[in-house]
């Protein structure tokens, strides 16, 4: 051990004169589109600014994040970006990272250490993501008499619970607005599609339901198919606001079958990058969190541009 | 047919109590309505959805039938969408889609049957391991991303609906009559249960159980493609990830509300597809009825074990037997008296 961080620390001492940093990142796996999107952004994001980008892929399993913090810190990188898969079981080895003086940065997930382990953390605040759909929806509809039925991701997932409360603090205090149903939609199209299915039955054949709010962008995908098929507008005769901004959302507002979307950002490593600058600059220790911006988006902000600018994102 | 009613007597029950049940929580659960073009409400939408599951359980009830068991079917149903999906997108056209993925899932069958008959491992190892692995090509297919496409002929499938009945209820219920008629009009049936009580019995009675176990593999594996392209054409995008996730045990619960045992041998394709019905209507109902999801699993969980616990046999031969210790005694009692 202590051959490898005596290895790391001269490694360090050789790069310093060097200018092109070399950062290493620990990404947990693909799991989903939106976390191959984020491993592209770094990627992207690390060559503008002339980063040597260190790139770990691990599978969903801890130890390989482990092991793969361990060799970034013998090979003596710059600053360590770690996406940790779990919350717990970090200290030992951020200790390391920590003695041998490389800054760790956690993007999009945080972890149980105690803040001193790491340089910051980036990430979206889910909660707030829910606050500016239920904004959004508050103010489009005014004081017009709203019911609106809710697709929720899969019961117990913070996501899910941060994003139910998130909204309703943003229509709090509109006593027009009211969320009659709300069932949970696991997060995909299918069963966005069959929940909605039911809410339609359940509601007058859709009559009687003024907008839809989805966790997230697939199950609102699936429950426009649903709306369609029921012989309904959707867009127009129901609302549709959802969360995460993936590009097939963009192509439904493109077509009129969607009004809103809020941005999750793969985009972590961009903030995360300011950050270490500033800090390798003059020392400017940043703030333990960094709230990415959670920006909405609806028809009027160019839907079709959206899509092409993100399709090939790997989302 | 008398004798197949009988049968699924306890079935048809079960599901007229299940459907009295989501009627007391949601009213309008029997209305039925036609908008012009198609038949619409929440008995539509039970029939329509319980299709991925009753295809399932009907190559699922021969599985069980042999004493074997199929749990690929979930994952089957993921490669079959995904190659559907991506088949049409290159440019295939509607008969090559259809094709590839059908021929798929018999390849998927052929393989977990060539394990079971041939290589002698337990059906339950046997197909895990494509049950595991299998969505891992799924996701090769689709590049690991949900592929999405347009045309409206393979859309039709999952979506589309013949003189006002969605065509997934049509093809659903197609399949189990003609595979029940394939098994009770000709040996086929008597053929997969002798395999299943026995194998080596029925091999020595000229039976061939290999040919027999793979071909009833890769009748699961066929039904399997059918409820793939369903699902894929429904929302119109493979979804290697969560397509038919699970389902396999959706599947095996229905063949065994069905009434048929686990451990081979008789079985009635009949009961499974009632079985298929109770398990959607009981889906459907909790989403009519409008409780918080986190109750979901467990009003599910309650009302499948009622049933279970109903259909005991131990239960029936201990109510049996009660009774007539309590008519002996009463018999007794009356002839002790005068």
């Amino acid at each position: 051990m202590t051959r490898m961080l005596l290895a790391g620390a001269a490694l360090l001492a050789l790069s310093v004169g060097a200018s092109a940093q070399t950062i290493g990142f620990s990404q947990i796996g693909s799991e989903s589109g939106w976390r191959a999107a984020e491993t592209t952004l770094t990627k992207q994001q690390a060559e503008e600014r002339g980063y040597t980008l260190q790139f770990s892929d691990a599978q969903q399993r801890q130890e390989n994040q482990i092991a793969a913090i361990r060799s970034f810190v013998a090979q003596g990188v710059d600053a360590i970006l770690l996406a940790p898969v779990v919350a717990t079981g970090w200290d030992a080895v951020l200790q390391e990272a920590k003695e041998a003086e490389i800054p760790v940065v956690l993007l999009d997930r945080q972890v149980d250490s105690s803040d001193d382990l790491y340089l910051t953390a980036v990430g979206s605040d889910l909660v707030h993501e829910g606050k500016v759909a239920g904004e959004w929806l508050a103010k489009e509809v005014g004081d017009n008499k709203c019911r609106v039925v809710e697709l929720q991701g899969t019961t117990g997932s913070s996501p899910a619970i941060d994003r139910a409360k998130g909204f309703r603090d943003g229509i709090a205090g509109k006593a027009n607005i009211e969320i009659v149903r709300s069932q949970t939609g696991d997060f995909t199209r299918a069963l966005g599609k069959t929940v909605m299915e039911s809410f339609l039955q359940a509601e007058g054949g859709g009559k009687d339901i003024c907008a839809l709010y989805a966790h997230n962008d697939d199950m609102a995908i699936g429950a426009i198919q649903a709306i369609k098929e029921a012989g309904l507008k959707p867009g127009q005769d129901i609302k549709i606001v959802s969360i995460d901004a993936v590009p097939d959302i963009f192509q439904a507002m493109a077509a009129g079958e969607a009004n809103a979307t809020v941005e999750l950002t793969p985009n972590m490593a961009g903030p995360a990058f300011d950050a270490l600058e500033k800090f390798w600059k003059d020392g400017t220790v940043p703030p333990k969190f960094i709230q990415t911006e959670s920006k909405l988006y609806t028809q009027a902000d160019d839907p079709q541009g959206e899509y092409e600018r993100r399709k090939d994102l790997g989302y | 047919m008398g004798q197949t009613f009988r049968r699924i007597t306890p079935q048809l029950v079960t599901l007229a109590l299940v459907v009295l049940l989501v009627t007391v929580f949601f009213p309008n659960f029997l209305a039925v309505s036609f908008d012009g073009t198609r038949f619409v409400g929440p008995v539509v939408d039970v029939l329509k959805r319980s299709a991925p599951v009753a295809l399932l359980g009907v190559g699922m009830t021969l599985v069980i039938a042999t004493r074997g068991i199929d749990l690929s079917v979930g994952t089957v149903m993921a490669i079959s969408g995904a190659v559907a999906a991506w088949a049409i997108t290159s440019g295939y056209g509607l008969v090559g889609a259809v094709g590839l993925a059908i021929g798929a899932g018999l390849l998927a069958g052929l393989w977990n049957g060539c394990l079971v008959a041939i290589v002698g491992i337990q059906p339950i190892v046997a197909t895990l391991i494509l049950m595991t692995s299998g969505r891992g090509i799924a996701q090769l297919i689709t590049e690991g991303r949900i592929l999405t496409f347009s045309d409206p002929n393979l859309a039709f499938a999952g979506s589309g609906s013949v003189l006002g009945v969605p065509f997934p209820t049509i093809l659903w219920i197609a399949t189990a009559v003609v595979v029940a008629l394939l098994m009770r009009r000709t040996a086929l049936g008597m053929l997969i249960e002798a395999t299943g009580i026995n194998r080596a019995a029925s091999a020595l009675a000229g039976v061939n159980a290999t040919v027999l176990l793979i071909a009833v593999y890769m009748a699961s594996g066929f039904c399997a493609s059918l409820a793939g392209i369903v699902a894929t054409a429904d929302i119109r995008g493979a979804d290697a990830n969560n397509a038919g996730l699970w389902l396999e045990l959706d599947a095996i619960l229905a063949v065994v509300i069905g009434g048929n045992s686990l451990l081979g041998g008789r079985f009635s394709i009949a009961g499974t597809m009632i079985g298929a019905l109770i398990i959607q209507t009981i889906n459907t109902g909790i989403m009519l009825s409008g409780f918080p999801s986190e109750y979901n699993l467990v009003i599910k969980a309650v009302l499948v074990l009622i049933i279970l616990v109903l259909q005991s046999p131990n239960l029936a031969a201990d109510w049996l037997f009660l009774k007539s210790m309590l008519k002996a005694r009463r018999a007794n009692v009356r002839s002790e008296t005068p």
